[in-house]
C-alpha cells in the first residue's frame, strides 16, 4: 500500500472511542466474519485499544461536551496538539497543565492555570465512579 | 495519540465473496492487511476509518478475483513528539523501565531519562528513584504494574521486512540501528519494529501516585 499523507488529521481519544464502539455493535451482527482467521488481529487491537481508551476521560465525553469544550477554550490561544491533551488527560492540577502546554510559565499566570483547571473540570465530565467514592470519604481533601 | 492516515491499495476480492457488498468486502481485506499492524514510518493501525474513493474494479487474466485500487483513511496510534501519555510499568531491566498501553507495548524510559538520582536495584530488577527531602532519601520504586505519566521524547521505525538470503542483515535500515559488532546472539530477538522512546525527568511525570495529593 502507499501512503498518501501519514498526518491527515488528529485524533482525539474521543473519536476513536466512538468509533471502536460502533464498530464493536456493527460486527457483533456478522458473527461468522468477526471469527475468521484473517478478523484476529482486528478483534485483538480493538479490544485492547477499548480496554485502554475506557478507563480514560473519553469515555465519559459526548459530542456536546467535546464542543463546549472547545469552544471555552477559545480565549486561551492553545495549539490543537495542547487542546487536544486537555481534552484527553482532564488535567487536575497545575503541574499537569505546565506539561501539556509548551512555555506555560510564559504564556499563562498563575491565574489563568487555575481558570484551565477550572474549565476542564467543569466542562469534561470525570469518572463517576471516583467522583462518588472521593465524595463519599469525608477523610479525604478534594484539590478545590 | 491517534491520527488519521490517507493511503491507496489496491485490495483483491475474490469470486467466493462477490455476492457480498463491495464496501464491505473491501473494509474487511483492509482490516485483514493493516490492522493491528506497524506501518513503517506511520505508525500501528488500528481500524479502517473510512473509504474516499473508490476506482473502477478489474478481474485480469488468470485471476478470477476482482482487483479495486481504494482510497482510504485509516486511524492509526502514531504520538506526536512531547505528547503526555499514561501507561504501566511492565517491568525494569538495565535497559531502563518497560511501559505498556496494552495495545501497544513497546516503550522504554532509558534510565538517564528518568528521575534523578536513580539507581538499578539488582536483586529486585526494579528502578528507584531515590528522592531527598529534608528527612533524608526515601526511595520511590518503579514497581510493575503501577500507572506512569511520560513524555514521549523519540521514536524509532526498523523496517522488520524480510531481507532476503543474504548471510548477514546489512540493508540500510538495518545499517541505521544495528547492534554493536559482536552482538550476534541479539540477532535472534525480534526487534520491535517501532519503539517509542520516554522520559519521566519531570515535575509531574513518573508514577500518578507520586503526584496524587
Amino acid at each position: 500500500s502507499e501512503v498518501r499523507d501519514a498526518n491527515a488529521a488528529m485524533l482525539s481519544n474521543y473519536e476513536v472511542y466512538q468509533l471502536l464502539t460502533d464498530l464493536k455493535e456493527k460486527r457483533k451482527e456478522m458473527v461468522k466474519n468477526k471469527h475468521s482467521t484473517g478478523q484476529q488481529n482486528l478483534n485483538t487491537i480493538m479490544y485492547e485499544t477499548l480496554k485502554y481508551l475506557s478507563k480514560t476521560p473519553c469515555a465519559h465525553q459526548n459530542p456536546d461536551t467535546v464542543k463546549k469544550f472547545l469552544t471555552s477554550m477559545l480565549p486561551h490561544k492553545l495549539t490543537k496538539a495542547e487542546k487536544l491533551q486537555l481534552l484527553n488527560h482532564r488535567p487536575q492540577t497545575a503541574v499537569e497543565i505546565q506539561l501539556m502546554v509548551e512555555e506555560s510559565e510564559e504564556r499563562l499566570t498563575e491565574e489563568q492555570i487555575d481558570e484551565l483547571i477550572q474549565k476542564v473540570t467543569d466542562v469534561l465530565p470525570g469518572d463517576p465512579q471516583k467522583e462518588a467514592d472521593a465524595s463519599a470519604d469525608p477523610e479525604m481533601e478534594t484539590d478545590q | 495519540m491517534f491520527v488519521l492516515v490517507e493511503m491507496v491499495d489496491t485490495v483483491r476480492i475474490p469470486p467466493w465473496s462477490f455476492h457480498r457488498q463491495l464496501n464491505d468486502a473491501i473494509a474487511e481485506e483492509l482490516n485483514k492487511k493493516l490492522a493491528n499492524k506497524v506501518v513503517y514510518n506511520v505508525g500501528l493501525c488500528i481500524c479502517l476509518y473510512d473509504i474516499t474513493k473508490l476506482e473502477d474494479s478489474y478481474i485480469f487474466p488468470g485471476d478470477g478475483a476482482s482487483h479495486t485500487k481504494v482510497h482510504f483513511r485509516y486511524v492509526v496510534f502514531h504520538p506526536f513528539l512531547d505528547e503526555i501519555l499514561v501507561g504501566k510499568i511492565k517491568g525494569c531491566s538495565a535497559e531502563g523501565v518497560h511501559v505498556s498501553l496494552g495495545f501497544f507495548d513497546d516503550i522504554i524510559i532509558p534510565p538517564e531519562s528518568l528521575q534523578q538520582p536513580t539507581k538499578f536495584d539488582e536483586a529486585e530488577q526494579v528502578w528507584m528513584w531515590e528522592y531527598e527531602t529534608d528527612e533524608g532519601a526515601h526511595d520511590l520504586y518503579m514497581d510493575q504494574g503501577e500507572e506512569i505519566r511520560f513524555r514521549v521524547v523519540d521514536e524509532v521505525f526498523i523496517d522488520t521486512s524480510p531481507s532476503g538470503p543474504s548471510a548477514k542483515k546489512e540493508g540500510p535500515s538495518a545499517a541505521a540501528t544495528a547492534p554493536p559488532a559482536g552482538a550476534e546472539d541479539s540477532a535472534q530477538q525480534k526487534e520491535a519494529p517501532y519503539t517509542l522512546i520516554g522520559s519521566v525527568s519531570e515535575p509531574g511525570l513518573g508514577l500518578l501516585s507520586w503526584w496524587n495529593s
